[in-house]
């Protein structure tokens, strides 16, 4: 039901970010999405990728700070009014959103939203209920 | 014309001032040994008795007092009389750990502001001056000490306290002050703040009292320049007194020491031997003439050299340079002091590793302190605001700590250089040290 996002803490300073996805190149990871959350003086760059298990130990063994957290990829149709669809139904569920971003496949017509939520259980129910259907991360792998 | 507040103290013969010494000297160890409990200890503990104290060339059998003995002493383990006799109590900055209270009887708060009152002296002030003072009041001394020396001389005080520069340029406009007292690094800060809003023409001031912070010669150059004054430094401890145990005459070539109250040495730091004139070496001060709070031998970590070569300005109190460093990891921020020890304590206790740097430096002659500290696996989250509110917690707790803001900078792990042997903990870009 869930994927495994990949979050790693990166000091606000040039070129960390390049070093950063230049080791991911090296390691021949292959990432699906990515989004940053950036403050003042540090950010935290959330990836999803195809081998969650060898990224975080190649990065932890470089020295990175690295967290795992299992995250909701939730399928909609690349088209106005999809992603509407999933807030409503969460926001109706009583579902409180932490963050989320989306990414593309390069199977056309379908795009994925990531869901951070407190309790993914909890929500995923709202979203089977409401007809949405959700990525495993053996699905991530093939994409 | 050389202004002085006591010319027959200030200007007396050696003689008079070692005669004077001699009896302050051994009247103080006498009160010590019967009041103070520690005193007797320790005295006893060297197999030294009162009565071996009859001059200053004693002065050497008496064992050394640390910051770490106050410390330990807290709150009334040093006080020589009965708490009912105190009227004040001064503390030196950081809120916790390194604390230290000194008491004042009314004749301590005296004789502490008469000091100030020959330093505002100095600077040319007398009863026609309007002296402002813009050292914070409170438990630091600055303000206290100043606005009381102000009094003594008769001079109109005005009790600014620090910040709100806006109210600080009308008051001295308005009210044309002519002397001011504050740090260094406020003096330039004004100075820069009355220029950009074109009002240099309407300060009349004269002079300055600058201290609690170290300061170069350039600094002092261009806070002259801006304010059209002649700025004096003036040094001075909590645990001493406070401001005015020593101060600049007109000659600014050092700083002469109130030895009627407080008689110098300079020792080896490492071996605690006394130097003799010129050598570079710690700073040790002992009190005596106070009644509530009097300290034998009490190091200073400031490291100066005396100078007992005759002043143009017709003092005869020995001459200390400012200090050229510490002998212990003391910084000076902000006219704060910071202990490493302090802020690697409130990390800990936030749940940071003890891996982390100290960052001093000065900007637009103020200054900054930031504290670079590693992430760890423990305080990461994926969530940015949680680690966002974590990174405020330390900078609260360091505030709480420190009594000033501190910068912290969060790190990747192993980003701060581990040097071989000791760690680089601090980085200190304001050269301040001179010789």
């Amino acid at each position: 039901m869930t994927v495994k996002q990949i979050s790693v803490f990166v000091e606000n300073k040039a070129g960390r970010l390049a070093e950063l996805t230049e080791y991911l190149h090296q390691h021949d990871i292959d990432m699906r999405a990515m989004s940053i959350a950036e403050t003042q003086d540090f950010g935290i760059v959330r990836i999803i990728v195809d081998d969650a298990y060898k990224t975080s130990c190649i990065l932890k063994e470089a020295g990175y700070v690295v967290s795992i957290t299992p995250v909701l990829a939730v399928e909609m149709s690349d088209e106005p009014g999809s992603l509407f669809g999933i807030l409503k139904a969460l926001g109706d569920g009583g579902i409180n959103l932490e963050y989320m971003y989306a990414f593309l496949t390069r199977k056309g017509g379908t795009a994925y939203m990531v869901l951070r939520v407190e309790d993914n259980e909890k929500a995923a129910e709202v979203l089977n209920k409401n007809g949405f259907r959700m990525i495993t991360q053996d699905v991530i792998v093939n994409l | 014309m050389e202004h002085y507040y006591q010319p027959e103290i200030e200007c007396a013969s050696r003689e008079q001032i070692r005669e004077w010494q001699d009896e302050r000297l051994a009247k103080t160890v006498k009160h010590v040994y019967e009041n103070v409990k520690f005193y007797r200890k320790k005295m006893d503990a060297q197999g030294v008795k009162p009565e071996d104290i009859r001059s200053v060339d004693d002065l050497h059998k008496l064992p050394f007092l640390t910051k770490d003995d106050l410390r330990d002493a807290y709150p009334y383990g040093l006080l020589a009389v009965p708490l009912g006799d105190c009227v004040r109590i001064q503390s030196t900055s950081g809120t916790t750990g390194r604390r230290v209270v000194a008491f004042y009887t009314q004749h301590d708060l005296d004789l502490w502001e008469e000091c100030c009152a020959r330093a505002i002296a100095a600077a040319g002030g007398t009863k026609e001056d309007v002296v402002h003072v813009c050292y914070g009041y409170g438990l630091f001394t600055g303000g206290p000490g100043l606005n009381g020396g102000s009094h003594k001389i008769g001079s109109l005080t005005l009790p600014m306290s620090s910040g709100n520069t806006e109210r600080q340029i009308q008051f001295m406009c308005d009210l044309g002050s002519t002397i001011l007292c504050c740090t260094p690094s406020y003096a330039a800060y004004l100075a820069e703040s009355i220029w950009e809003r074109g009002l240099q023409d309407k300060i009349r001031l004269k002079a300055g009292i600058f201290g609690a912070e170290a300061w170069t010669e350039e600094m002092r150059h261009d806070i002259e320049e801006k304010l059209g004054i002649k700025a004096y430094d003036i040094y001075g401890l909590t645990e001493i007194s406070g401001p005015g145990v020593s101060f600049e005459c007109s000659e600014q070539t050092g700083m002469h020491i109130n030895e009627d109250h407080f008689i110098a040495e300079v020792i080896n730091p490492k071996t605690g031997e006394v130097l003799p004139d010129g050598e570079k070496g710690e700073l040790v001060f002992t009190s005596i003439t106070k009644e509530a709070f009097p300290l034998l031998r009490y190091r200073t970590r400031d490291i100066c050299i005396l100078s007992h070569e005759k002043c143009s300005c017709g003092r005869t109190h020995v001459k200390m340079t400012k200090p050229l460093g510490r002998s212990d990891d003391m910084l000076i921020v902000k006219g704060v002091n910071v202990f490493p020890s302090q802020i690697e304590t409130v990390l800990l206790n936030q749940g940071y590793p003890a891996n982390y740097q100290i960052i001093v430096d000065r900007h637009n002659n103020s200054d900054t302190i930031e504290v670079q500290v590693e992430m760890t696996q423990e305080m990461f989250s994926d969530n940015a605001g949680i680690v966002a509110e974590r990174e405020k917690k330390l900078v609260d707790a360091l505030k709480a700590m420190l009594g000033i803001y501190v910068k912290v900078k969060l790190v990747n792990p192993k980003a701060i250089a581990r040097s071989e042997g000791k760690a680089v903990r601090v980085i200190d870009r304001r050269n301040l040290y001179q010789g």
